[in-house]
């Protein structure tokens, strides 16, 4: 099998495993007084402070959350509700219109139910957010915006944003600034300090770390109201027991990731390019979406290393990707939503691909298991793939051209 | 014929279950497709009715899990509202009354579903049709189903030698009961699910409503077919069908205290034409665009059994192809013969009524 879909979801770390297995029979709940809560809490603050440690945070900033989605519905409703009660008149959120479903609909909830209004950021060709855009958009009125909010890496075509600059503008006008960090944490140099960033959202499963387990970096003086009440964990801003053992394998996770970091991105680039290198051989007209990756943006690449996002053009994508499952790779065509519908990828339309088009796109996302052989997989299998999959794509241009005499017969019978 | 690359359409019910189910054991490499056609997904299902929800999604991916086959949503929502919705309110619009399941058959299920299949590398698309599908040298023999109640030949027939020769039906020659009972003992969770009725698109069953959503107000008069007179106004022929009793908003009771009927419905005045039950009777029935099969048209006239509408309507009679299209002289007179469904000639027979053509209804006499 040739997993190329480490963007979804990538294989458990084994010191994470270990770590995990190991803290998974001890008793305690971290908020208990006794030895066994006293036990279960120091396992947790020592993992806080590994995570704030590599990721240039302070320990009291780590929120540990059920994931990717909580910690962006967390940053997003959170902050815009407590900036809104701070100030009335802070209304407008500032969003990329390339972010992921977790951050656009926590947005869009909030337009349509807490009287927000939201500016969406353009993008240019590669699905990149410019300082520029970000500061004429707050330009508009520096005192109604509640946050921005901008990825620092993007899930589709993986396009890396310059987070530094974005949050330097945002805090010229004290606005804080969320980053869902999500695919950067482990494949890019990600400092929350350095970043400038008032908030950044990770999570365990894309790093090697376990699922259900993730992080919103929350910075101290940055006010930010609580999605679930209850008990008061987390600086009162996320309620529920903590989950001990993912907390620990999230920790140990992202201090093995962060550590590879460096000789892992130089690694799966490699084998990156070659796949790109590979697919364009065969199929001369493809096209590779998102930025080149041939430029730096902060500290690191400008785009990430481990993704190769393509469109096949006259191709649709759920036909490549089933007939590549056929063949054992597996890869994506972006996100789904809940009913499995492969829908034109919002990302793509906001970079001006028309929606047909956008139909025909492929991700192939590397991680830490990736290989040389992975990469000849798809270079052999996905020439009579996309051959397949184009002839598949005119059959129903073919019918459609039909339909229209069709409808000439039909209406000459009406008359 | 075994070994082949069946494409299973699985809608989450029994049946299209059931049908994967035997495609599989019959030795076929199968892959599971769920067609996405509304274009509104994400609503759940309440009751029994509608299909292509979350829900129904679901259950057809539980389904593929347990037979350890490929399953994936493709999404036609496009495609069947341009061709099934769209075409279902101008028939109506035009004062037909159209069959939304044959249309689906004709131009998604078997069309474009079957044409992205071949192209892909499979060899057939599997449903779970109540139909009874052979090859006899070569061509394509349609026959009613085993279970007469749920028999859907009638929607089939007018599907082309090239589709049926890319079709299976494996619930055929079975028997819903049998159906049920063998997808509980196959561990099947939707084994009792209640069968889907009425048309997909309009959950709520409400297709004046629907229409009139669509449609709006469009009204006119209702007139006494024998007398001319105006018996009062309505908002649209859209509301109506050929051989409606009921819904008609009149207040005046005819002069012989007889029911009325919806008897004609003329769109371009508004016109709906009501009257007696006698003056439904149609001896006559002429179709356009007729559709054979088996690949073989009818050579001069054929003595054979018609049916009209999905479901009853079945009478004797003598078919003729002419023209191009295709003239039905009833032996027995039927009532409620709308234009816009599809007149399906069978020939008796103790192994199934075979069907030998289909055409659209376009007048009847």
């Amino acid at each position: 099998m040739t997993y190329l879909d480490h963007a979804a979801t990538t294989p458990m770390l084994p010191d994470a495993v270990a770590a995990m297995t190991e803290a998974l029979p001890s008793l305690g709940n971290a908020s208990s007084l006794h030895t066994s809560g006293r036990r279960a809490r120091r396992a947790v603050e020592e993992a806080r402070e590994e995570i704030a440690a590599v990721l240039g945070a302070r320990p009291s900033e780590v929120v540990f959350t059920a994931g990717g989605t909580e910690s962006d519905n967390l940053a997003v409703k959170g902050i815009y509700w407590a900036r809104r009660d701070a100030d009335p008149a802070r209304r407008r959120i500032l969003a990329s219109a390339v972010e992921h479903h977790a951050v656009l609909d926590a947005v869009e909830w909030l337009v349509e139910h807490a009287g927000a209004e939201v500016t969406w950021l353009e993008v240019d060709e590669f699905g990149r957010v410019h300082a520029d855009t970000l500061a004429a958009a707050i330009a508009e009125d520096p005192n109604d915006v509640a946050l921005a909010t901008v990825m620092w890496a993007n899930n589709e075509v993986g396009t890396v944003n310059p987070v530094r600059e974005l949050a330097e503008v945002a805090a010229a006008h004290g606005i804080p600034l969320h980053t869902d960090a999500v695919q950067a944490v482990g494949a890019l140099p990600v400092n929350f300090g350095r970043s400038g960033a008032a908030a950044l959202t990770l999570t365990g499963h894309k790093l090697g770390g376990p699922y259900g387990a993730g992080v919103l970096l929350l910075g101290r003086d940055v006010p930010c109201a609580p999605l679930l009440h209850g008990g008061g964990q987390e600086r009162d801003v996320r309620s529920g027991t903590l989950d001990v053992p993912a907390i620990i394998g999230l920790a140990t996770a992202l201090r093995v990731a962060v550590a590879d970091q460096p000789r892992r991105a130089a690694e799966l680039a490699a084998l990156r390019d070659d796949l790109v290198a590979a697919v364009r051989r065969v199929v001369p007209d493809v096209v590779l979406n998102g930025d080149p990756g041939q430029s730096d943006v902060d500290d690191g690449p400008s785009r990430l290393p481990g993704n190769a996002h393509f469109t096949f053009p006259g191709c649709e994508g759920d036909s490549l990707l089933m007939l590549l499952d056929a063949r054992g790779i597996e890869c994506s065509t972006g996100s789904a939503c809940t009913a499995g519908v492969a829908q034109p990828s919002h990302v793509l339309l906001a970079m001006g691909v028309d929606r047909t088009t956008a139909k025909g796109s492929l991700r192939f996302s590397l991680g830490h298991t990736s290989t040389a052989a992975d990469v000849t997989a798809v270079a052999e299998a996905i020439g009579p793939v996309v051959e397949r999959a184009r002839r598949a794509g005119l059959a129903g241009l073919r019918r459609a051209g039909e339909e229209t005499t069709g409808v000439a017969v039909g209406s000459r019978g009406h008359a | 014929m075994t070994g082949m690359r069946v494409l299973a359409a699985m809608s989450g019910g029994v049946d299209s279950s059931v049908a994967a189910a035997r495609a599989v054991e019959a030795g076929h490499d199968v892959v599971g497709v769920h067609l996405a056609l509304s274009a509104k997904p994400g609503t759940l299902r309440t009751g029994a009715r509608g299909c292509c929800t979350v829900e129904d999604a679901r259950d057809a991916r539980r389904a593929a899990d347990l037979l350890g086959i490929p399953f994936y949503v493709w999404d036609f929502a496009e495609r069947f509202t341009e061709d099934v919705v769209e075409d279902f309110v101008a028939e109506y619009a035009a004062g037909r009354t159209p069959n939304p399941c044959l249309r689906c058959n004709e131009k998604i299920k078997f069309a474009a579903l079957l044409d992205k299949a071949l192209a892909l590398g499979f060899d057939a698309v599997c449903t779970g049709h109540y139909a009874r599908l052979s090859l006899v040298d070569g061509r394509p023999e349609l026959r009613r189903s085993a279970d007469e109640a749920k028999d859907q030949s009638y929607v089939l027939a007018s599907l082309t030698p090239e589709q049926l020769t890319h079709a299976l039906f494996p619930l055929g020659d079975s028997v819903k009961t049998a159906v049920r009972a063998e997808a509980a003992r196959r561990g099947l969770a939707v084994a009792d699910k209640p069968d889907s009725h009425d048309i997909c698109f309009i959950p709520d069953g409400d297709t004046r409503g629907f229409l009139a959503g669509r449609l709006g107000e469009r009204s006119g008069e209702l007139i006494d077919d024998a007398t001319g007179q105006v018996l009062g106004r309505h908002s649209g022929v859209h509301g109506f069908t050929v051989g409606q009793r009921h819904g008609l908003g009149i207040s005046t009771p005819a002069p012989d205290g007889r029911p009325r009927y919806v008897l004609a419905l003329e769109p371009v005045s508004g016109t709906v034409r009501v009257g007696s039950a006698d003056r439904l009777r149609v001896t006559e029935i002429t179709g356009e665009r007729p559709v054979w099969p088996s690949g073989v048209p009818l050579a001069g006239p054929v003595e054979c059994v018609v049916q009209v509408r999905a479901h009853g309507g079945t009478a004797p009679a003598v078919a003729e192809a002419v023209d191009g299209g295709l003239t039905v002289r009833l032996r027995k007179p039927l009532r409620g013969v709308a234009p816009g469904q599809a007149v399906v000639l069978y020939r008796p027979d103790p192994a199934g009524d075979l069907v030998l053509g289909s055409a659209t209804i376009s007048a009847t006499a």
